[in-house]
């Protein structure tokens, strides 16, 4: 408990000086963070939801609030992040917006804490309003400390032809903790490629927890993509909530490769008729890496349309863990549901862990889900060798293929080719 | 062998002796010996369950399968100690009853990884994406296919025939000495057994030897083998020419397995 009253101190310390300055919403959005956070503390086992993720790590763990870098990386240090030079971008130090680094676009592409003041109603309107704190302690710590991050907004009827690139690195040097605090607003009709990327220029432990809140209006479409490539000690837990309007399209990818220990919520409203969802995730551990993912798929309108796929490729003695749960809504009807979720052990000691939860209320629905744990084919693996393919280059290659089958659904060519060099590499090693 | 008396001081290729091969612990081959020359076609013929597969996927090198007493000889080499992937380099094919998927990797990736193993083998460069095309795009012509099955994960959601149809194609890529066709012909429509067998035709000649195994006698309709073997409980119980294919689709195999328990 000793670390909730530091994390709240913190915050009471932060909220007196550094935030004083906020307007009169914005506090009580962080108040009501706080008191939540205070009122709930870290999980624990116990708790449904956390079976089988210890936090403690975090939760016994001393981490400062990250403070303004000393020094502003140059463009050659964060460019093995970037995946294009042009086009838009913000870059995001320890959780601290980089100018220098970013190209952003008026109020449209821009840093949080620059938009609360100039887009106040826009902001007050969407941020919080989606990602739920009642029962996410992490949530809620990251509601309390919200004042920077990126915001996205596309007008309606507009295209954003480049994706956009959301860079948040951590110095590594220290053992801090940021939360960034992340609004993307996609207007009716309107459409846009994100890419978000979690990374580290340093080695040392350090604590990210961020929010991304996701709104998209009807007819719209946006392809997000989530890249966690954190520092291998780092501990990493976010939510990502999106929230769809009525004939609008998500794809949502999310790849974790890094961290120690992560965890990501990742929560979907299909709140109009007639709208799209893909899920599609990897997770690629090792060494006594462990990866949570927790997704929630809620259908609360009809004629709705969610695929979801889930690969995790697990070594040594990391640990994969799997939630995939789906609600479908009294009168959510016509609804057509789809989940599965593989998981390739590659060492006897390496675990996995994958629970679908289905909640039904609906009776006109096709909801199906699958899940896989296990070792890699023997049988492709003859297959393969009757081939020619030699027996390490086999078993390379269809553990690739488990993470292509994943990186294969993404549409930017870029992404898809540095995803794919990462693999290869992790593969290699 | 009948029609075939050229050949008869040919080279064999593959030379199988007293061939006994258990699995899961029962004895499923128990004894046999079989001799193919240089360019033959031998057709393996027998009722469900004798070991057919057995024997193809035993030649290939598959793990399951335990060797128990016997010999197999490819180009005068012993064939049984060598790894699969050694036997597919030295140009043993497989064509599986039962093909297998490989998720996330496309059917040209596999291919060409597959041909580029080969290629290291004896020597030779390795074809880089654009150059495989070039020598997938006659292949592909062969079976009937356009390369749309190509982007394809390999066998994933390809209906029966199309599989069978993936593993010629392979075999047409892969240019093998021996080729074993395990049923391919099962599952296939006339117009797809057609296709197939057209494709092995063209790929007959001096130097390629083939294993046909079937069932039935209606790819050997279109396919015309120098021998033809009956496999009844883990021997071969007979052997003749083409006509020995007809003369099963007559009587069914009852008489020959009868024959094998008394012997
Ligand atoms: N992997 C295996 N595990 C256990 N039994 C097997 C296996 N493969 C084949 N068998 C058994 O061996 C016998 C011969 O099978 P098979 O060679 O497939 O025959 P065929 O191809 O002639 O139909 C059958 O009784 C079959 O059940
Ligand atoms: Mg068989």
């Amino acid at each position: 408990m000793a670390h909730v009253e530091q994390l709240v101190g913190s915050y009471r310390a932060w909220a007196a000086n550094g935030a004083s300055g906020a307007p009169s919403w914005l506090k009580d959005l962080r108040e009501g963070g706080i008191a939540r956070f205070h009122d709930l503390g870290f999980p624990n086992m116990k708790q449904e939801a956390w079976r089988f993720t210890s936090v403690a790590p975090i939760a016994e763990g001393s981490f400062e609030l990250a403070q303004p870098p000393a020094r502003t990386p140059k463009l050659d240090d964060i460019r093995p992040f970037l995946l294009f030079e042009t086009g838009y971008r913000l870059v995001f130090l320890d959780g601290f917006f980089q100018p220098s680094l970013s190209t952003p676009f008026f109020d449209d592409i821009q840093s949080l804490a620059h938009v609360v003041a100039h887009r106040q109603d826009l902001v007050r309107q969407h941020l919080g309003t989606y990602a739920a704190t009642q029962d996410r302690p992490f949530s809620a710590l990251n509601t309390a400390f919200v004042h920077e991050g990126a915001f996205v907004h596309v007008p309606a009827k507009a295209t954003i032809a480049e994706p956009i690139q959301l860079l948040f690195l951590a110095s590594g040097a220290k053992q801090v903790v940021s939360h960034p605090r992340n609004l993307v607003v996609i207007e009716r009709e309107a459409r846009a490629s994100i890419v978000e990327t979690y990374a580290s220029l340093g080695q040392g432990p350090y604590w990210t927890n961020s929010v991304t809140e996701v709104v998209v209006g009807e007819g719209a479409r946006v392809d997000y993509h989530r890249v966690q490539r954190e520092s291998e000690r780092a501990y990493h837990v976010a939510t990502t909530q999106t929230h769809q309007g009525r004939d609008s399209t998500v794809h949502l990818h999310t790849v974790a490769f890094g961290a120690a220990l992560a965890r990501h919520d990742i929560g979907a409203v299909m709140a109009g008729p007639g709208g799209t969802l893909i899920l599609n995730g990897l997770y690629l551990l090792a060494g006594q890496q462990h990866a949570d993912h927790h997704t929630t798929i809620d259908h609360a309108a009809d004629h709705c349309e969610s695929h979801e796929y889930f690969n995790g490729v697990l070594d040594e003695k990391s640990r994969g863990v799997f939630t995939g749960r789906i609600i479908v809504r009294p009168g959510a009807q016509k609804t057509d549901s789809k989940q599965t979720n593989n998981n390739l052990l590659l060492s006897t000691d390496a675990h996995a862990d994958s629970q679908p939860q289905l909640e039904i209320y609906a009776d006109d629905v096709k909801c199906t889900h699958g899940s896989t744990v296990g070792p890699l084919d023997p049988r492709a693996l003859f297959y393969l060798r009757s081939r020619g393919v030699g027996e390490a280059e086999a078993r390379r290659l269809m553990t690739y293929g488990f993470a292509a089958e994943i990186l294969g659904r993404m549409d930017v060519a870029a992404l898809r080719a540095e995803l794919d060099r990462i693999v290869r590499d992790r593969l290699a090693a | 062998m009948p029609g075939h008396g050229t050949r008869d001081t040919g080279h064999a290729l593959l030379e199988v002796k007293g061939l006994r091969v258990a699995v899961a612990g029962n004895e499923i081959l128990k004894g046999v010996d079989l001799a193919i020359r240089e360019g033959e076609v031998h057709a393996i013929m027998g009722p469900n369950g004798s070991g057919k597969s057995t024997l193809a996927q035993v030649l290939a090198g598959h793990p399951a399968y335990t060797v128990l007493a016997g010999s197999a000889k490819y180009e005068g080499k012993g064939l049984l100690s060598m790894k699969p992937e050694e036997r597919a380099r030295a140009g043993v094919f497989l064509a599986f009853q039962y093909p297998v998927e490989i998720r996330g990797i496309t059917n040209s990736y596999f291919l060409r990884s597959a041909l580029n193993a080969l290629r290291r083998e004896r020597g030779e460069p390795e074809l880089d994406p654009i150059d495989f095309l070039q020598v997938l795009e006659q292949k592909l012509k062969a079976i009937g296919w356009d390369d749309s099955m190509m982007n394809r994960p390999v066998n994933e959601g390809f209906s029966g025939g199309e599989k069978k149809r993936n593993e010629i194609l392979q075999l047409a890529v892969l240019e093998p000495r021996l080729a074993i066709l395990d049923e391919t012909d099962s599952g296939l429509d006339i117009d797809a057994l057609k296709t197939v067998a057209h494709a092995v035709n063209q790929l007959r000649g001096p130097k390629r030897s083939f294993l046909i195994v079937t069932h039935y006698q209606r790819l050997l309709n279109h396919i015309t083998p120098d021998v033809v073997h009956v496999l009844a409980d883990g021997r071969i119980v007979k052997s003749g020419g083409p006509e020995l294919a007809h003369e099963l689709e007559a009587k069914g195999y009852d008489w020959l397995r009868d024959a094998a328990m008394v012997s």
